[in-house]
This record gives C-alpha cells, sequence and structure tokens, in this order.
C-alpha cells in the first residue's frame, strides 16, 4: 500500500450464513482507491455494493481477504477502534440523509465535531465553514423538517466534510433526489473533492450520478465486472 | 456531548415529557395503591384492635387461657394502681379497662310481665368520663341509629338489630341478669339511652354498651377488669412496638413485686394483638396479601414501564445508527441511553411520588365511606378507608420508575450494542 492509497482490498470475500447454507456476497475483490479520487460503484440490487461499502466503512468485515482502510485492516480492528477510525477518517451520506430531527441543522453538522471532542470556538467555525460550502450557513439554526430534499442532503454532506474526512462513502446519495437536486449536491461533492482532496466513494445506480464520476466500478453478483476510468 | 444529549432529550417532546409523564403515572398509582392497600389491611387490624385486642391487652395469666369465654371470675383486681403504673410508664399510650361479659336481658310490657327476652354480649367500657377515648374507639356518636349517648349511670346502648328483635327503643328499661365475679346471681335494671349499629352482624347482633362503672356495680367488680387495653400512638398497628411495650412491662413486674399476686395464675400478662387468639394469623393473612397485591401491582407497572422504556430506545435506532455511522463508541451510545433512562426515570418517580404521597395525604383525611356496602358484613371491617401513610411511600414509587425504566432502556440497548453494526445498519436501513 503506498502513500496515496486510501483503500486497498485484497482477495475479498464476504459470505452470510442464509438458512443452511451460505451466501456469497462478495467474491475475490481487488481494488484500490486513491487519494483524491472521485469514484462509484455500480450495479443492480443485491450485487454487493452495500456489503463492500460497510466493509470500506469498517462498518463490517471481510470473511476472506484483507480491507485496509487509512493504513487499518478494518478485520483486525476492535469495535472502539473501528469507531475511532469511522470518527476521524471517514465520513458517511446516506439516501434518507438520516438528520437528527430534534437538532438544528448547526447541530446536526456540530455533532461529528462533538465526538472528537473539538473546542467550542474550533467547532463553530468550522461547522459555519461547512454550511457555507453547501450554501445553506442562513439556514443554520433551521430544523430538518423545514428543509426540502435536496438541501437535507446538502446537510448530511456538510456532516460529512465538517471533520474533513480522508474518504467520504456515499451509499445512494441522490435516490430520493431529483435531476435538478442531484445536479447541485454532486457539483458541490466534487467541488470539495477538489478543493480538500477528500476521497469520495459512491454506491448508485443512478445515471445522472455516473456522469459526474471519474471511475466506475462495475459489480456484479459479488464480482468486479468492469472497472474503467470516466 | 452531555449537554448536547440534554437538549434533544429536551427538544423531544416524546422522549422528555411523554416518558416523564408516563413514568409520573405509574409511580404516582404505585404510592397510592401501595399505602391504600396497607391502609385497607391497617383499618381491618385496627377496627379488631379498637373493639376486641387493642393494640397490647393486659389480663390474668388464668384469664389469657380462657380469653374466649370472657372468665371474669379470672379478672385482673387492684386495677386502678395497674393503670397508674401503666399511664407512668407508657404516657404515650391509651389504657382503657374493659369487662367483657355474658347475660340474659329481660324486657318487661306495661304490667312488668316478661315481654321479650334473650342472651346478649357485653361490654362495658368507660363512658362517662370527659377525657375517655372509648366512645370515638367505637366511633359511637357515627353509630348511634336511634336516641343518643349514655350520660349517667344505668343508661346503656342496645344494637339496633337487638332493639327491633326486642321491640325496645329509647327511654325503656329492662332487667339484665348476670353473674358476678364471685359466682353469685345478680339481676340490674337499665334505661336504653339510644341504639346503635357498628355494620358487622357479629356485634349487631346481640351488642349491649353500658358504662364501667355500671358493670363494676352489677357484677361486683369493683376497682376490677376483665382486661386492660393498651393503645399505642400509631394509625396502625406496628407489632415490632408492641412487642417493646410487652418487654418492658415484663421488666416493670419485676421490679414493682406490689403489681404480682401471690397466686402466679392472678397476676397480669401483657400480650401483643399479635399473640391473642387467632390474630396472628390475620397478621400473616394481611401482610401476606397486601404484599401479595403491592408485588403484582409493581410488578405490572414496572412491566408497562419497561415496555416504555423498551420501546421509546426502539424508536431511537436510525439515531443510533447515525451515531454509530459518524464514529461514536456503541458502549457511549449505550450508557448515554442509559444515562437519559436514569434521568427520566428519576424526575418522573420524584414528580410521580410527590403528586401520590399528597393524594395519599388528602385521602387519608378525608377518608373513603364504605359503610353503606357493609351494612350486612358479619367481619370486623371499617366503614372508613384511609390509606395508610408509611415510610416505604416515600421510595415504592422509585422502583417501576427507575428501575423499569433503566431495565427497558438497557434491553433496547443490548439489541444495538450485541448486533454486528453492519447488519444494524441494514436493519435500521441507514
Amino acid at each position: 500500500m503506498t502513500d496515496n492509497e486510501i483503500v486497498t482490498l485484497r482477495d475479498l470475500y464476504k459470505r452470510f450464513s442464509a438458512g443452511k447454507g451460505l451466501l456469497t456476497a462478495l467474491r475475490d475483490i481487488n481494488l484500490t482507491f486513491g487519494k483524491g479520487e472521485f469514484s462509484g460503484i455500480v450495479g443492480p440490487s443485491g450485487s454487493g455494493k452495500t456489503t463492500l461499502l460497510n466493509i470500506i466503512g469498517s462498518l463490517d468485515t471481510p470473511t476472506e481477504g484483507t480491507a485496509t482502510v487509512l493504513g487499518k485492516q478494518t478485520g483486525d480492528l476492535s469495535q472502539k477502534e473501528a469507531a475511532a477510525l469511522r470518527n476521524h477518517g471517514i465520513g458517511f451520506i446516506f439516501q434518507t440523509y438520516n438528520l437528527l430531527p430534534v437538532y438544528s441543522i448547526y447541530e446536526n453538522v456540530e455533532f461529528a465535531l462533538l465526538l472528537q471532542k473539538t473546542p467550542a470556538r474550533e467547532r463553530k467555525e468550522r461547522v459555519m465553514e461547512s454550511l457555507q460550502w453547501v450554501g445553506l450557513a442562513d439556514r443554520a439554526q433551521s430544523r430538518p423538517a423545514t428543509l426540502s430534499g435536496g438541501e437535507c442532503q446538502r446537510v448530511a454532506i456538510a456532516r460529512s466534510i465538517v471533520k474533513r474526512p480522508a474518504l467520504i462513502l456515499a451509499d445512494e446519495p441522490s435516490a430520493n433526489l431529483d435531476s435538478v437536486n442531484t445536479h447541485h449536491i454532486l457539483k458541490t461533492m466534487k467541488q470539495l473533492n477538489r478543493e480538500l482532496g477528500t476521497t469520495f466513494l459512491f454506491s448508485t445506480h443512478d445515471e445522472k450520478v455516473m456522469q459526474h464520476l471519474d471511475r466506475i466500478i462495475y459489480l456484479k453478483d459479488g464480482s468486479v465486472e468492469k472497472d474503467e476510468l470516466c | 456531548m452531555k449537554r448536547f444529549l440534554l437538549k434533544g432529550i429536551l427538544k423531544d417532546k416524546g422522549r422528555s415529557l411523554l416518558p416523564v409523564i408516563v413514568v409520573s403515572l405509574g409511580a404516582m398509582l404505585t404510592v397510592f395503591l401501595y399505602s391504600w392497600v396497607k391502609g385497607v389491611m391497617g383499618d381491618s387490624i385496627e377496627m379488631s384492635s379498637n373493639f376486641d385486642t387493642g393494640d397490647v391487652k393486659v389480663v390474668t395469666k388464668a384469664y389469657s387461657l380462657q380469653e374466649g369465654q370472657y372468665p371474669n371470675d379470672l379478672a385482673l383486681l387492684d386495677v386502678e394502681q395497674l393503670l397508674k403504673k401503666l399511664k407512668a410508664e407508657f404516657p404515650d399510650m391509651d389504657w382503657a379497662p374493659r369487662i367483657r361479659f355474658g347475660a340474659l336481658a329481660d324486657f318487661p310490657d306495661s304490667l312488668g310481665e316478661t315481654r321479650a327476652q334473650g342472651p346478649v354480649a357485653g361490654w362495658a367500657v368507660d363512658l362517662l368520663s370527659k377525657d375517655s377515648g372509648e366512645p370515638e374507639r367505637f366511633n359511637l356518636p357515627a353509630a348511634i341509629v336511634r336516641g343518643r349517648m349514655p350520660e349517667k349511670r344505668g343508661e346503656v346502648l342496645l344494637a339496633e338489630n337487638l332493639a327491633t328483635r326486642f321491640d325496645a327503643g329509647a327511654g325503656d328499661t329492662f332487667t339484665l341478669f348476670g353473674t358476678t365475679m364471685e359466682g353469685g346471681f345478680t339481676f340490674v335494671n337499665y334505661t336504653v339511652s339510644g341504639t346503635i349499629r357498628f355494620g358487622t352482624t357479629g356485634l349487631d347482633r346481640g351488642a349491649i354498651l353500658m358504662d364501667l362503672q355500671d358493670a363494676r356495680a352489677a357484677f361486683g367488680m369493683e376497682d376490677a377488669a376483665g382486661e386492660i387495653l393498651g393503645f399505642l400512638p400509631v394509625f396502625h398497628y406496628d407489632d415490632r412496638m408492641a412487642q417493646e411495650v410487652v418487654s418492658r412491662f415484663d421488666t416493670l413486674l419485676e421490679s414493682e413485686n406490689s403489681l404480682l399476686d401471690q397466686d402466679p395464675e392472678y397476676s397480669p400478662v401483657m400480650l401483643t394483638l399479635g399473640r391473642q387468639a387467632g390474630m396472628a394469623e390475620m397478621l400473616v393473612y394481611a401482610e401476606a396479601i397486601s404484599g401479595m397485591l403491592i408485588f403484582l401491582f409493581v410488578l405490572a407497572m414496572s412491566i408497562v414501564l419497561w415496555n416504555a422504556g423498551l420501546l421509546g430506545g426502539l424508536r431511537r435506532y436510525t439515531e443510533f445508527g447515525v451515531r454509530i455511522a459518524l464514529g461514536e463508541d456503541k458502549g457511549h451510545i449505550y450508557r448515554s441511553l442509559l444515562w437519559e433512562a436514569l434521568m427520566i426515570g428519576s424526575i418522573g418517580s420524584v414528580v410521580g411520588t410527590f403528586v401520590g404521597v399528597a393524594l395519599v395525604y388528602i385521602f387519608h383525611n378525608i377518608g373513603f365511606n364504605f359503610s353503606a356496602l357493609l351494612q350486612n358484613a358479619s367481619i370486623l371491617m371499617p366503614g372508613i378507608v384511609r390509606p395508610a401513610i408509611t415510610p416505604a411511600i416515600y421510595y415504592i414509587g422509585f422502583i417501576p420508575g427507575v428501575v423499569s425504566m433503566l431495565l427497558g432502556n438497557a434491553l433496547a440497548g443490548r439489541g444495538i450494542y450485541k448486533r454486528q453494526t453492519s447488519r444494524l445498519f441494514n436493519e435500521l436501513e441507514v
């Protein structure tokens, strides 16, 4: 693994028990993602996209092979170490935004920094900076319920970017958005990718997202079918 | 971080106000029901104490062996001296000498011939002294159906049922035939001042209530009494306190030879309510029944609040999923969940206990009047029931309030803690 590599997957298999047998969700995956990549994993439902993202996000461990993320083999990490890796190195964006409804937009973004025990003044600066990136600084005190779907997803982006992670995993980020909003959030993410050098890894089957990707990995039945640069 | 979580609790009414209301209601009901059951059971025992056993009772040893027959030939002598000693040794207690007797009442017609005749069961108590607590103990002012309280010697109260059977009423005279303490024959005329109904068949069937001095005169029992009842300065009978009194009385007897009779059989002994006929079983029964009722209610309330805690925890699985994704340690989430449950449970329990205790105090003073329902009851049951004020009412509500909330949330949290993270994520649809 070189300094430029953020994620390295070697001979990776993931099997789940299904009834009396085993279901192989991922088979023989060998992939590397470098710093600053804007890549996507594409495939139909059940192809293993989310499972692969879970393993890269240290939410799951491989059955066989290794997954090295930010220099750490996720299979060897304890639950606490995996949480620390996510806390400092990985950001998540979900298709349903998953903002905490009782908190303001500011507080939703701030939460990630609270976990890092960032001092209050620095927290405030970084939260406002992140909200400015996504164009929602003036809505900082609003509740998520008052925002549109596109705005919610922009808050989710701000929440993931505020802790300056090296890697952001976005699972179907455009699934609930129309084409205009999809275009806007992809543009925002691309800009962050360029300005901050953050690696973005998408799981998607949305053509509109694919148009913005620099690299697309096609998964089929748990195996890499095609890996191409766009 | 705690401030952040607290802000979340306060902003989310579903996590704060609603659980606090549910826990408060549960704690309040637990406090009130506990107090109610203790009150009903305690009042029943208290009634037995007032009418029959006292909290403690002093009799002769020989009398105690045949207590059910009220053998006045084995009564206490030199009662005034004994009473003085008792009042000096136990100034906080009330002491009431009584004579129980069986006799024959004969009601004459206008010519003086027997019109009606029948056996009566009598209580001779201090009805005429100004500072006597006996009328209140028998709840006489409220029990009078016709006529009035006796105001002078020679006046008695008759049970309403007995009076109806003999076709007698206030102002009628009758002759009481009985046996003196020495075994001689005695008959005395009395005037009925009024009729009474206690609401229990056992008492109303054939009770006659007269002043102690009248009975002493009739049965040759000057300065004697069948029994001296002692009443503790507490609302409900306390067996441990009663046993302490007995033990102090025994010590008093050892140091005061003048209280002892030459014949040990006629020396006084003190019995607690629990050591008198049938009352030990009654106490155990009351403890068992109230214990079982309270246990069942606390258990039911605990399950309800446990469930509330569990559902509250389950409702937040998505939030926990997000927090895990953001890098929060599962142990930290679990601890914060328990911390929240402790906060909600404690606040709810304090509020519920406060309201519950306030209700207990209010209804303790007012009382629930069930007299109309007990008109034909054949056991000693109080007509007015009051919730009991005991030390337990200040903490009993915390069992379902805090413990169950903690357990429910702990169980909900274990679900997150035990599952593999990625599986949890899929379940949460994060």
